[in-house]
C-alpha cells in the first residue's frame, strides 16, 4: 500500500533514486495505457503545454500591458481574471484570479503553505524554490529573510503583505515599473518582467541603459 | 488502532522553523529528471477521468506519512498511486510486475490528445451561484476558528483562533473540507482575511507585516 515507504531509504546516490522513479513512473503509464484509463498521447500534449506553451512569459505580457495601459491596469486590479482572459490566458489553476500591485512603499508576495497553489495560466508551473518547505514556512513570518535569499532588499519603512493561497483564488504580482523604462514598447517592458518579481520574491528588471 | 483521532497534515508549513533558506531556481528550468513530467501529466490526466476531485487529491498527499521525505513529484505520484488503488482501478502488484493483471474499472472519462487544449483553458472554476447572504462584509473583525482538523482544510494552523479583518468577498465557492470528504461541493462564501503581524506571530513580527489567508465561511466567527 504506501508505496512511499519503499523508495527514499538508503539510497547512496541520486542515480539509483532516479533510475528507480524512472521505472516506477514508466511501469505506471504502462499500466494505466493497457488499461484504457490514459491516452498516452494526450500525456505528450499536456507535457508540451507546460514545456513550451504556458510559462512566465504570459504573466510578464499582462504586466507589460498593465504598466503601458492605465485602463488596462485598473481592469486587472478590478477584474483581473476577465482582464487576463482578455490576453488569451485562462483556466486550469487560474481560474479566479486577484492581481495586487507593488507600490512605493507597499509589497506583495505570494505564498502556499499548504501546498503550491500557484496561477498556472500566466505564470506555467512553480519552480521547485515555491513548492519546497523553507519559502512556504518562512514567507508568511520572515519575508524580508525570504528576500534576502533571493537577493533582495526592501526600505525599512516599506509594508509587505503575503498572501497565502488557502483556496481556489491565484495571485499575481504587479511589480513596480522600473525607472528609465517609460520610452520602452509594450515588448520591451515585457523583458523587464521576472517571473520571480510576479510572486513577490524579486523586482523588474532595470532597463539596459 | 484507535481510528477516531484528529487528522494529521504533514503539508501545513506556515511559520515553522527550521528548514533552512530558500533555494531560487532559473526561470527556464522546469524539470530536474525526466520521470517529473511523466508523472505530472499522469497525475493530469487522472485526475480528468473524474474518479476523485482536486480537494480529494490534496488530502492524499498532504497524509502521506513521507511527505517531509519526497520531492514534490514524488508526493504527487505517491498520492495517484494512493488513488488508484483506493478506487480499485489500478492494484499495488500490477505496478510491480509493471503490466496489467486484472480487467479495467470503467471510468467517467479519457483525456484525449485532442481534448487537452480545451480542458486545461476551461479548468475546475469553483465558484458557485450564491444560495445565502453573506454572514461578513468587507471591513469586519472575525476570528477564525481553533478546533483541531477532523480532515482536510485549508485553514492554516498559524491562521487558527486569529482576529482578523475581511478584505474582500469573493462569493460562493466549493468547500474544500466537505468535497475532500467525498461529500459534495456544499459552497460556502469564501472571504479573503487579513492578519497583522504581530496578530499571528506576536511582538516580534516583521514591522509593517500583513498576511491573509482565503477563508471559507465556516471556517470564521464574528469577534467580540
Amino acid at each position: 500500500m504506501a508505496h512511499e515507504h519503499d523508495h527514499h531509504h538508503d539510497h547512496d546516490e541520486d542515480h539509483s533514486e532516479l533510475g528507480e522513479m524512472e521505472l516506477r513512473v514508466r511501469a505506471l503509464e504502462t499500466v494505466l495505457t493497457q488499461k484504457g484509463y490514459i491516452d498516452p498521447a494526450a500525456l505528450d500534449v499536456l507535457i508540451d503545454t507546460y514545456q513550451t506553451k504556458i510559462g512566465p512569459r504570459n504573466g510578464a505580457r499582462v504586466v507589460a500591458r498593465a504598466w503601458a495601459d492605465p485602463a488596462f491596469r485598473d481592469w486587472l486590479l478590478r477584474d483581473a481574471t476577465a482582464a487576463i482572459a482578455s490576453l488569451g490566458f485562462s483556466g486550469r489553476q487560474g481560474e479566479h484570479m486577484v492581481a495586487v500591485e507593488n507600490k512605493p512603499g507597499e509589497h506583495h508576495m505570494v505564498v502556499c503553505t499548504l501546498c503550491s497553489c500557484y496561477p498556472w495560466p500566466v505564470l506555467g508551473l512553480p519552480p521547485t524554490w515555491y513548492k519546497s518547505a523553507p519559502y512556504r514556512s518562512r514567507a508568511v513570518k520572515d519575508p524580508r529573510g525570504v528576500l534576502a535569499d533571493f537577493g533582495v532588499a526592501l526600505p525599512d519603512d516599506t509594508a509587505i503583505r503575503v498572501w497565502d493561497s488557502t483556496a481556489e483564488v491565484r495571485y499575481l504580482v504587479i511589480p513596480q515599473r522600473p525607472a528609465g523604462s517609460e520610452k520602452l514598447s509594450e515588448e520591451q517592458l515585457a523583458e523587464l518582467v521576472t517571473r520571480d518579481s510576479m510572486i513577490g520574491t524579486g523586482l523588474a528588471r532595470p532597463p539596459a541603459s | 488502532m484507535n481510528r477516531a483521532m484528529s487528522y494529521t497534515s504533514f503539508a501545513d508549513l506556515g511559520g515553522r522553523a527550521g528548514f533552512g533558506p530558500v533555494v531560487p531556481e532559473p526561470e527556464d528550468e522546469r524539470f530536474h529528471a525526466d520521470w517529473e513530467p511523466r508523472a505530472l501529466a499522469l497525475t493530469l490526466a487522472m485526475g480528468a477521468a473524474g474518479m476523485w476531485n482536486i480537494d480529494m487529491s490534496r488530502s492524499v498527499r498532504e497524509t502521506l506519512p513521507a511527505y517531509a521525505r519526497l520531492s514534490y513529484y514524488q508526493i504527487w505520484l505517491a498520492a495517484l498511486q494512493r488513488l488508484l488503488a483506493a478506487r480499485g482501478l489500478v492494484a499495488d502488484d500490477e505496478l510491480a510486475a509493471a503490466r496489467m493483471l486484472y480487467p479495467p474499472r470503467p471510468v467517467p472519462r479519457v483525456l484525449r490528445a485532442g481534448e487537452v487544449a480545451a480542458a486545461l483553458a476551461k479548468g475546475s472554476p469553483t465558484a458557485r451561484p450564491a444560495t445565502s447572504t453573506a454572514c461578513f462584509r468587507v471591513g469586519a473583525t472575525v476570528r477564525t476558528r481553533d478546533a483541531e482538523p477532523q480532515g482536510h482544510t485549508r485553514l492554516p494552523a498559524y491562521a487558527r483562533g486569529r482576529v482578523g479583518t475581511v478584505e474582500r468577498v469573493h462569493g460562493m465557492h466549493v468547500f474544500a473540507d466537505a468535497h475532500a470528504q467525498g461529500l459534495g461541493e456544499q459552497p460556502q462564501w469564501l472571504y479573503t482575511v487579513v492578519f497583522d503581524g504581530t496578530e499571528l506571530w506576536g511582538a516580534s513580527a516583521t514591522p509593517g507585516l500583513r498576511v491573509s489567508v482565503d477563508a471559507w465561511e465556516p471556517y470564521l466567527e464574528e469577534a467580540a
